[in-house]
């Protein structure tokens, strides 16, 4: 063997700054902990990451502050939108982001989500859809589709008896606060690919002062779904979009793609 | 200057840099003052979309590091109880005002005590006690918005100021405490603000492992223990010799005062037990006070709340006696002084016996 001078490799993967070194709760398969690298590597990306505060929910994401690397401050159960527009008010400069799931965003935090997002806060949030409430057990959400199966829907939502899953990014693009909504879904390379472009355009409205920004991402669930990881992709790219149609729902930045 | 006014200004001349509400009577007077009055100082006015949404904004402006309030009537501060909970669990220092109407429900807008154990019992969900002042009067106000401030930040916790209608209308001259200039409150190394140059940092409550949820409980219980020490409150006058004690807070106070004055020489010797911190309660001070006179007369604008502190204090140290007005009805002076007659005479004409 002959010896070589050492190689200075070029460093071309590696965990985000704003990940800590942890390992974390999520199920295999679960769409979460690939949401969270991609806030990470987009806070990375742009430089944000000493002056960012984020507010994760209560569910599933309820720990993300022992998973970011940055500032963190938990929320009561829907109120991350009110939480945050305290924070930012107080904190022009900082960069401040909401994380939250279906059951917060859509059920019980409906009143904070809508009017912070039409006041026009510039905050940015990242909104987890996966049709079901996982941390609680799979019970049904405000997101679950007609038909599908939850602990609180035997034999299927039913309209008439359960009421109809809501299309909240597409009523809050009504609002005029808001500049930017788009739905990605974390269920293929390619969508995953989408949905950090998506995070990091609804980022960039914050900073640039245009208002309220959301990114959506259908995300899959295998545990509570009772499917494999590749159902669960299967499931979200066959079955979820028809209810939850990917792409832009609302955009005025005038930002080129 | 109306109290309501009153406590804006007294907020702002405190420091307060924030303040989220949503409308509600008898306290509309203070959104409203504040709307124009902070943003002169460079503060943040915020009107919520609702008591819930106010709350969690003052949650949030307290971890971003100003002093924070918010401000409500008795229904509202019902829905406020779950970012109040949090505030204590996560020691966050904020100030919240409950202008008290009556109830139950919706009630009415007229002045009332009613929400006496929502204030002093905790209100929200959880192993905490949040102080709670109770100013007699516009000066009062004003001196003890300054000191729900202190109180908050020093503890790390949420403080309510309980006052009531009539206060919030009532208008009276007012001499402030000299402004605080925020930048000279002394640091807080708590705050989020982002991690420039320094470690993350994370504000929360939730504490799934029991044996740190433990400690957490006990740390805050020891907290709790230091606030009663330090910060327990009271002002008596005429009670040395006085054969009846009036114990009453707030606006019941001032009617009280009246009355006594009103009976000065006319019948037994009265003196006046008022309470400013319901908690912590000044138990020890009214126990000792209660060996030395035979009769204790509570007189408050409801049907017994803080009546039950008076019985763990007193016990059968000494005759109780109750006058309770539920409703929003305010007895006038006269109404108190014929209870007080009642009283001397031990007849129950008037208000009840409570018997311990």
């Amino acid at each position: 063997m002959s010896s070589e001078a050492a190689v200075d490799y070029e460093k071309i993967f590696g965990r985000p700054e704003s990940l800590k070194d942890s390992y974390t709760h999520y199920c295999p398969g679960c769409g979460h902990s690939i949401a969270h690298r991609l806030v990470a590597e987009c806070i990375d990306e742009m430089g944000l990451r000493e002056k960012t505060i984020g507010v994760p929910p209560v569910g599933c994401a309820v720990l993300a502050y022992n998973y970011f690397n940055f500032d963190m401050i938990e929320a009561p159960h829907g109120r991350p939108l009110a939480v945050a527009t305290g924070i930012k008010r107080v904190l022009p400069d900082k960069f401040v982001f909401t994380y939250q799931g279906d059951g917060d965003l859509a059920a019980i935090g409906t009143a904070e989500t809508i009017h912070a997002a039409n006041r026009g806060e510039l905050i940015s949030t990242v909104f987890i859809n996966n049709a079901i409430y996982g941390m609680t057990g799979g019970q049904m959400a405000p997101t679950t589709l007609l038909g599908q199966e939850a602990t609180t829907t035997p034999g299927g939502r039913d309209p008439h008896y359960h009421g109809r899953p809501i299309d909240i990014s597409r009523m809050l693009a009504v609002c005029d606060g808001v500049v930017y909504v788009e739905r990605c879904a974390l269920s293929s390379i390619k969508n995953i690919r989408r949905a950090k472009r998506a995070i990091k355009k609804a980022f960039r409205c914050q900073l640039d002062g245009l208002g309220f920004a959301l990114v959506e991402l259908l995300s899959p669930c295998p545990t509570n779904w009772k499917m494999s990881p590749k159902q669960a992709w299967e499931w979200v790219n066959k079955v979820m979009v028809n209810t939850y149609p990917l792409g832009v729902i609302k955009d005025t930045t005038g930002y080129e793609d | 200057m109306r109290g309501n006014h009153v406590l804006g200004e007294a907020a702002v001349l405190a420091g307060c840099r924030f303040y989220a509400g949503y409308p509600i009577t008898p306290q509309n007077e203070v959104p409203e003052y504040l709307s124009g009055r902070l943003p002169q100082v460079g503060g943040v006015f915020i009107q919520g979309e609702s008591e819930i949404a106010s709350i969690n904004m003052v949650i949030g402006a307290s971890a971003a590091g100003v002093r924070a309030m918010t401000s409500s009537s008795s229904p509202g501060i019902s829905l406020k109880q779950e970012g109040i909970s949090y505030l204590a669990g996560m020691e966050l220092p904020a100030v919240i005002v409950n202008t008290m109407r009556g109830g139950p429900g919706l009630g009415n807008i007229a002045p009332s005590a009613a929400d006496y154990f929502q204030a002093t019992r905790g209100g929200g969900h959880g192993d905490y006690r949040t102080p709670v002042l109770a100013p007699s009067g516009c000066q009062e106000l004003a001196e003890m918005t300054f000191l729900a401030f202190d109180i908050a930040d020093r503890y790390r916790t949420p403080v309510i100021i309980l006052g009531d209608g009539m206060m919030g209308q009532t208008m009276e001259p007012v001499v402030f405490p000299d402004p605080i200039d925020p930048e000279t409150l002394p640091p807080k190394d708590y705050i989020l603000n982002g991690c420039k140059g320094r470690e993350p940092k994370t504000i929360y409550s939730m504490i799934l492992d029991t044996e740190r949820m433990y400690r957490h409980n006990l740390k805050l219980l020891e907290k709790y223990q230091l606030i009663t020490a330090n910060e327990t409150r009271w002002e008596t006058s005429g009670t040395d010799g006085a054969e009846i004690v009036v114990v009453a807070y707030g606006t019941a106070a001032r009617i009280a005062e009246s009355a006594i004055e009103e009976l000065e020489g006319k019948g037994p010797s009265i003196g006046l037990f008022r309470p400013i911190s319901l908690w912590p309660y000044p138990t020890m001070q009214l126990r000792s006070l209660s060996e030395n006179v035979s009769k204790i007369a509570v007189f408050e604008f409801c049907a017994g709340q803080m009546l039950e502190d008076v019985i763990i204090s007193v016990g059968d140290r000494a005759e109780i006696y109750f006058y309770g007005v539920p409703g929003g009805i305010v007895p006038t002076p006269a109404d108190v002084a014929d209870f007080l007659l009642s009283v001397g005479r031990g007849d129950g004409k008037i208000g009840r016996r409570i018997e311990v």
